[in-house]
């Protein structure tokens, strides 16, 4: 995959792929993913936690696989397939984006964006995950309001109505 | 039930309230959509248009706690609105939304929206309701007896014609507004007691609901702060050259809280931050450390507090009784952590100032912008988003300031960005607390007295410019909890020592009850085991005189089965506790390994909150408010080094996690008493039920939070 491409004034501009849309990112390589998703394109949907992940906030997929973006340059994933929450599905039809209106999770709602991008990446990986699997794969989002207990129903909700 | 309502009341109520802080009101898209084609807006609260729609404004903020849906149900309820058919808006700063639960601030915090409002929304509904009946009876010419309402719908009741409210907006807003309305009983209630889909939920699945943390504006810039790292720290010089020259850097400006790196985004303020030269002026506190604090309060209170309550004669008690004890208890400073770290966007120019604040009150917001910028108050124009998370930490306006005096200082629009270890670094703690405890018992094992001193420093003088005046000395915020107690003990005594060790202190959720609702439940069991009883059924005995108490306690005995044992490994603690006007009774049962750690599996939670509103809302509240809880009693410690924070991030200041998180499982009791609150009860009732259940693993009482495996490794 293409990675850079030379701007008009013959800089090297990165190449993003973003949700499925091409963003030419003239920004400095260190910069983190996080923030170039957040203040170059706008999408705010990922959120700033902790910056040294260790909160999940941040949480988005690169190649479908979940990352920190906060702590992942921007140059490593350059022409790689990026998904944001903004991405995860049309009109926020996703099995799991239902399932979290259906069980009510969000309560102050900010990590949820991190929340719904680890649990996609789990159920497309696992499509039917025990409790044991949703510890091993969410235990790196903090929810500070404690809706743990609802976001674990949520997935199961999710994984029943999938393979139903 | 009957109350007095009209409009000038409205209006009165909020001009005492706001001390003339009146900002003029906003005109929305509803607003300027419904008002061409005629309206009824017989109050503040609601407008129905001709069309049918219905706006409901909110002034309560959002924070997870679900007002932005249950404030509006009080006023559907009364109205007798179709739900579906609301729409919501926010108010901005004005002192006609006051809160008369806090003498007409705008402010959300202490579990007081419902408690604070529900008179007054449901007698807007009311109010609203009563003259479209009127408006209908004279259309068809009949009593307003024979009238009916369902749903934006009035219909007389014997011809079976029916008005919708929209077709009676005109006529009804010439009506004058009823001195006199009646309010339902809550046995008739349709909305009130279901849980319809939260409002706020379906923008926070998406990405697209705007927190402080996400607001854009035309030529904003991004600023970090750089803020001396000891409490009441001051910059001595600063030199911005190297900070300027990173890319991105615009300004370096000193502000009152410290440096602020101004860039075109956050990455570049964020690196200039780092590149800034700043020598501080640390000041005395860079001498203090938590061993120092800590012996302070032992110190302070080997002397007598102010007495907060005192039944019976707790002295001659202590002095005669069988068997007298005593013990100490110690709970640390702790952080809110709110996910989103404090933020907060400014818009200053030389005529107004816009502020976009994720906060929990307008209020202190709208203050705190109007001193920052200098501007008359009606200059000063407040908007709000979601939080991403509240806890009381945004019922603070340190980052208004932060932001307002940043924008004015470089003439742009800009947003402040905390870091986590600003917002860990820099919060206004849960006070360190040191509390003595003393028990008599007579022959039989009963208590017999009961003494409780408290030292902490006053919370009440964070919101009252009078301080402990007042109140002779006695703040009410630090003895919540303490000085209600609710068990039938002879001879009680409560005090009150003040002391402030000069770090910085708030509102953390559940207040003074996070300390004495640990406090008395653990020593209490402790005095139940003393005297040879059961701490269940001794609560029980002593609880005769509080039925509700005792009907949440037995609720949640029953459900958590403990008249049986659990299964084997584990073991359970119990506690009751008020707060906020709500009962909660937990049981928990944990298990203990040979490391010492301790793992909660299950959380029974009996609630009475009075006549209920959204009973999901509650259960969400007590589910999350039981969390907190358990990660300030397993995790939560704000340790002081040399005047500074010594935890930066999440790495050291660790949150609960999915795999550490237990099941909980909540019964609500049904109820007709006046609604309490129910975003802090659950977190005060925590501590108490899960160091009982670690003396029952362990036989090792807690009297120091948080607890740690190191203190229960031995019996391993």
């Amino acid at each position: 995959m293409l990675q850079y491409i030379l701007s008009k004034e013959e800089t090297l501009v990165m190449i993003l792929i973003v949700n499925d849309k091409r963003h030419d990112v003239d920004v400095s390589p260190e910069t983190p993913l996080l923030w170039v998703i957040r203040d170059t394109l706008g999408l705010t949907g990922t959120k700033f936690g902790c910056g040294i992940a260790q909160c999940g906030a941040c949480t988005v997929h690169v190649d479908g696989t979940p990352i920190r973006s906060c702590i992942t340059a921007v140059s490593g994933v350059a022409g790689k397939k990026i998904t944001t929450i903004e991405g995860l599905s049309p009109n926020a039809s996703h099995a799991l984006q239902l399932a979290w209106i259906a069980e009510q999770v969000p309560q102050c709602g900010y990590c949820q964006s991190g929340q719904l991008m680890s649990a996609a990446a789990l159920l497309t990986k696992n499509p039917k995950p025990t409790d044991q699997d949703i510890d091993n794969a969410m235990s790196g989002n903090i929810c500070r309001c404690g809706t743990y207990q609802r976001i674990r129903r949520a997935i199961h909700r999710a994984a029943g109505e999938r393979r139903g | 039930m009957e109350s007095i309502i009209n409009r000038r009341t409205f209006l009165k109520a909020g001009a005492a309230a706001g001390g003339g802080l009146m900002v003029g009101v906003y005109l929305s898209e509803f607003e300027s959509e419904v008002s061409a084609a005629g309206s009824f807006e017989p109050n503040v609260w609601v407008k129905i248009g001709s069309d049918d729609r219905v706006r409901i404004m909110l002034t309560q903020l959002e924070m997870g706690q679900g007002v932005m849906t249950s404030m509006p149900m009080l006023v559907a309820e009364e109205l007798d609105l179709d739900w579906n058919k609301i729409t919501t808006e926010w108010a901005g700063a004005d002192s006609r939304y006051g809160n008369p639960g806090f003498g007409g601030q705008q402010l959300t915090a202490g579990s007081n929206s419902v408690r604070g409002y529900w008179k007054l929304l449901r007698e807007a509904g009311a109010t609203a309701r009563a003259m479209l009946v009127t408006a209908a009876a004279q259309t068809w010419n009949v009593p307003e007896s024979s009238c009916a309402t369902d749903k934006g719908v009035v219909i007389h009741q014997a011809s079976g014609r029916r008005l919708t409210y929209g077709a009676l907006v005109d006529k009804a807003a010439a009506l004058p507004v009823p001195q006199k309305v009646t309010l339902r009983e809550p046995k008739a209630f349709k909305l009130l007691g279901q849980s319809p889909a939260r409002l706020d939920i379906p923008a926070k699945v998406d990405g697209s609901a705007e927190f402080g943390m996400d607001v854009k504006l035309p030529n904003m810039l991004i600023a970090r702060v750089v803020r001396c790292p000891v409490f009441g720290g001051k910059v001595r010089s600063f030199n911005g050259d190297k900070a300027k020259a990173v890319a991105g850097v615009r300004h370096v400006v000193q502000i009152s809280t410290g440096v602020a790196v101004v860039a075109d985004n956050y990455f570049a303020a964020s690196r200039g931050a780092q590149a800034l030269e700043v020598t501080w002026d640390e000041g005395p506190m860079a001498k203090i450390s938590g061993a120092d604090i800590s012996k302070q309060f032992a110190e302070k209170a080997q002397q007598p507090g102010v007495v907060a309550r005192n039944d019976g004669n707790v002295e001659a008690s202590l002095k005669t009784a069988a068997k007298t004890f005593e013990r100490v208890f110690e709970v640390p400073y702790l952080a809110h952590a709110c996910m989103e770290p404090m933020n907060c966007t400014a818009d200053v120019r030389s005529d107004r100032c816009d502020v976009w604040a994720p906060t929990q009150g307008q209020t202190p917001t709208h203050l705190a912008a109007i001193a920052a910028s200098g501007l008359p108050p009606q200059a000063v124009k407040v908007h709000t988003t979601y939080m991403g998370g509240g806890f009381g930490r945004r019922g603070e306006a340190d980052f208004v300031t932060d932001a307002v005096e940043t924008s004015k200082a470089v003439g742009r629009p800009v947003k402040v960005i905390w870091t986590r270890e600003d917002d860990l670094q820099h919060d206004f703690y849960r006070p360190q607390t040191y509390v003595r405890m003393w028990a008599a018992l007579d022959a039989s094992g009963n208590p017999v007295a009961w003494m409780q001193r408290i030292v902490q420093p006053s919370l009440l003088k964070r919101v009252s410019p009078q301080g402990l005046e007042p109140t002779k000395g006695i703040d009410f915020i630090s003895v919540d909890g303490a000085a209600t107690l609710p068990y039938a003990i002879p001879n009680l005594r409560v005090e009150y020592t003040e002391f402030d060790p000069g770090i910085p202190y708030g509102f953390w959720r559940s207040v003074g009850n996070s300390v004495n609702g640990y406090v008395t439940e653990a020593f209490f069991d402790e005095v139940a085991a003393a005297g040879g009883k059961d701490p269940y059924e001794l609560r029980r005995q002593l609880l005769a005189k509080h039925p509700r108490h005792k009907a949440v306690l037995e609720l949640v005995a029953e459900k958590a089965g403990w008249s049986q044992p659990p299964a084997r490994g584990r073991f359970r603690g119990i506690a009751v506790h008020e707060a906020f006007g709500t009962i909660v009774g937990l049981v928990t049962e944990i298990s203990v390994n040979s490391t010492g750690a301790v793992r909660a599996h299950k959380i029974t939670c009996a609630v009475d909150c009075g006549w209920v509103i959204h009973p999901d809302t509650i259960k969400g509240q007590m589910e999350g408010g039981l969390i907190y809880g358990l990660t300030a009693a397993l995790k939560g410690d704000i340790t002081i080094t040399n005047g500074r924070v010594t935890q930066r991030n999440f790495n050291d200041y660790q949150i609960l996690r999915h795999n550490e998180s237990p099941q909980v499982d909540v019964y609500i009791v049904p109820s007709t008493e006046e609604p309490g609150g129910i975003g802090e009860p659950s977190t005060a009732a925590l501590a108490g039920s899960l160091a009982n259940a670690v003396f029952a693993a362990t036989g090792k009482r807690i009297y120091k939070m948080p607890i740690r495996p190191d203190q229960l490794r031995s019996t391993a």
